[in-house]
């Protein structure tokens, strides 16, 4: 598009206004923004809920890992999210659609644990059948090169490795040039190598402003390859936040110290206390300031014995996802 | 807003026409069926060999004008493009184990252009028996009209429809990824109950009877009629009642088959 002299105070208003079109927006047009929107969903295989009343919204341009221990509700969630099933009670929504519709559009793509190949044809047939379907997509030879697949391209996928079959189901998914890119355990059963191989094009792919989310219980994973963690179990969200948050939650301190009848509710009400356990005549007190509770406790009660215990990640991960959670999920809250 | 960055706008975005049917996918297909060497085995090498082993005999069958030279050739060209179409039909089998059909549900390619694709692969495939036995046969020395070539070429073509969706409903029936295996021996006695080797009345006049409600009875017959035969409205009860089945629990089960996944 090109513009005279004259015309350029046109052009120049014209996307002024297009911005201020966009500054405007409704909230049910800000909603249509986001990638994800789910509220209240809740998915029942039976006497089992899978995913319990789960409200989630991703935006635009987001890294998102969907991190919990297995059987956690990962898949179900995203099952959803790619209409492959749906809830049994709330809504899901991609980019303000159905799920089936934004698949419809390649708005969303997926690139699933296992299967899902056929192992007859060549990679690179895989990949020109499957562009066969999409209206628009890039060009095989693209995707194949992004994937860092065009070395075997004429190879059987059933003579594939699996790090190699991964990067074709990658292939795949970028086709359509989706604006949400879903990967459910994309490295599972992959080795130390292929793992980083498969996370370094993911990276170079995710730069360029794809939305991405992955599910994984590799707690490494998420914590390098993520700008957001939201940790899930027993269907339920139990943290949010950003990598360096669920660090900081993470990295929250355990103060114990020998104090017969203490005081509970003075030790919970200080700063950044998360929770207060009582043990015969030991106190238990986890906190984010835990310099805080120590002066405190060695100041103004006779507690003695003190000790400070540091979590690390993989402690979080645990206790936030473990089966005693209980309480840390009653405080992240 | 970082979407202004990524390439297809969220409004530009269409979906695709004819729900994703186009002839590259057909001719990917076919290419699969023809790189798997047991189908062509049953399909191309069996039929012809068969044909080339009982078909040469120039005696008259009882009761009709026909020799078995000629009987045989539209038998076995039907026999070929009956096992074609039913593995055709019953690779969906191959295609749920492996995941393939969850694969695309993540594509808009629609259930429909898929369960077409899949019935005009397999009876494309189909039309390779019938060239060759009817090659194999014009080699034999059968003469006939050119009327009567097309025609019955044109009814095993068609009727075979029938058989692509008996494939179909096998394969979304069982949860296998040899379905063949199983199915190939059942096709034989099949078309042996429906009088494709042997004329039926040939065989037994009481199994005339037990004939007409076989799936393969309808075809058969449709088949050989060009040759004066002789085609009453059973045929086409027959040939109509299958199809529906075959359809009608091919879709059931696809459904079934979606809720669960």
């Amino acid at each position: 598009m090109s513009c005279d002299i004259r015309d350029q105070r046109i052009c120049a208003l014209a996307t002024v206004a297009a911005t201020i079109d966009r500054m405007t927006l409704t909230p049910t047009e800000q909603a249509a923004m986001l990638a994800v929107d789910l509220r209240g969903v809740t998915k029942r295989f039976g006497p089992v809920t899978a995913v319990d009343n789960l409200t989630l919204a991703i935006e635009q341009g987001e890294i998102v890992a969907f991190l919990g221990p297995n059987g956690a509700g990962k898949t179900s969630t995203i099952d959803m999210m790619l209409g492959l099933s749906r809830p049994n009670a709330g809504s899901v929504a991609v980019y303000g659609r159905r799920p089936s519709d934004a698949i419809a559009r390649g708005e969303i793509a997926a690139v699933m644990q296992t299967g899902g190949l056929l192992k007859d044809l060549t990679v690179a047939e895989t990949v020109r059948l499957t562009s066969t379907l999409f209206p628009h997509t890039r060009p095989t030879a693209e995707v194949l090169e992004r994937a860092g697949i065009a070395g075997i391209a004429d190879r059987l996928v059933g003579k594939c490795s699996g790090g190699e079959q991964q990067r074709l189901r990658f292939a795949l998914a970028l086709l359509a040039d989706p604006l949400l890119m879903v990967l459910d355990e994309p490295t599972t059963g992959m080795d130390v190598e292929g793992r980083r191989d498969f996370w370094a094009a993911i990276r170079q792919d995710a730069r360029r402003g794809r939305t991405v989310m992955f599910a994984t219980h590799y707690l490494e994973e998420a914590d390098s390859y993520a700008d957001r963690i939201v940790l899930i179990r027993q269907g339920r969200i139990v943290a949010d936040g950003t990598t360096a948050e669920i660090k900081a939650m993470a990295s929250g301190r355990m103060v114990r110290a020998t104090l017969p009848d203490a005081d509970r509710s003075a030790i919970a009400s200080l700063a950044g206390v998360e929770s207060v356990e009582l043990r015969g005549d030991t106190v238990l007190v986890r906190a984010k300031d835990s310099d805080g509770v120590a002066r405190y406790l060695l100041s103004q009660t006779r507690a003695r014995d003190l000790e400070i215990t540091a979590d690390n990640l993989e402690d979080a991960f645990i206790a936030l996802t473990g089966d005693d959670a209980d309480d840390y999920e009653r405080s992240s809250r | 807003m970082t979407a202004a960055t990524l390439p297809a706008q969220h409004t530009e975005r269409r979906v695709p026409p004819l729900g994703g049917f186009n002839l590259t996918f057909l001719g990917l297909e076919l290419r699969r069926m023809l790189r798997n060497r047991r189908t062509m085995v049953f399909v191309i090498v069996m039929p012809v060999v068969f044909y080339l082993l009982f078909g040469r005999k120039g005696a008259t069958i009882v009761g009709t004008s026909l020799n078995y030279r000629t009987f045989e050739m539209v038998s076995l060209a039907l026999y070929g493009a009956m096992t074609a179409c039913v593995s055709g039909g019953s690779m969906v089998a191959v295609e749920r184990a492996l995941g393939w059909s969850r694969q695309l549900r993540l594509t808009p390619l629609r259930p429909v252009a898929y369960v077409s694709i899949k019935i005009l692969t397999a009876m494309t495939l189909g039309l390779v028996p019938i060239a060759l036995l009817f090659v194999f046969g014009a080699l034999q020395g059968v003469r006939l009209p050119a009327h009567e070539w097309i025609l019955c070429a044109l009814a095993v073509a068609v009727g075979s429809l029938v058989f692509a969706t008996l494939g179909l409903f096998m394969g979304y029936l069982l949860p296998s990824e040899n379905v063949m295996q199983f199915l190939g021996p059942i096709l034989g006695v099949l078309a042996f109950l429906g009088g494709v080797f042997i004329p039926v009345n040939v065989l037994s006049p009481s199994l005339v009877t037990v004939a007409k409600f076989m799936p393969v009875y309808g075809v058969n017959q449709l088949a050989h009629a060009p040759l004066g035969t002789g085609l009453g409205w059973e045929v086409f009860a027959n040939i109509a009642i299958w199809l529906a089945i075959f359809v009608g629990g091919s879709a059931l089960l696809f459904r079934r088959d979606t809720r669960r996944v």
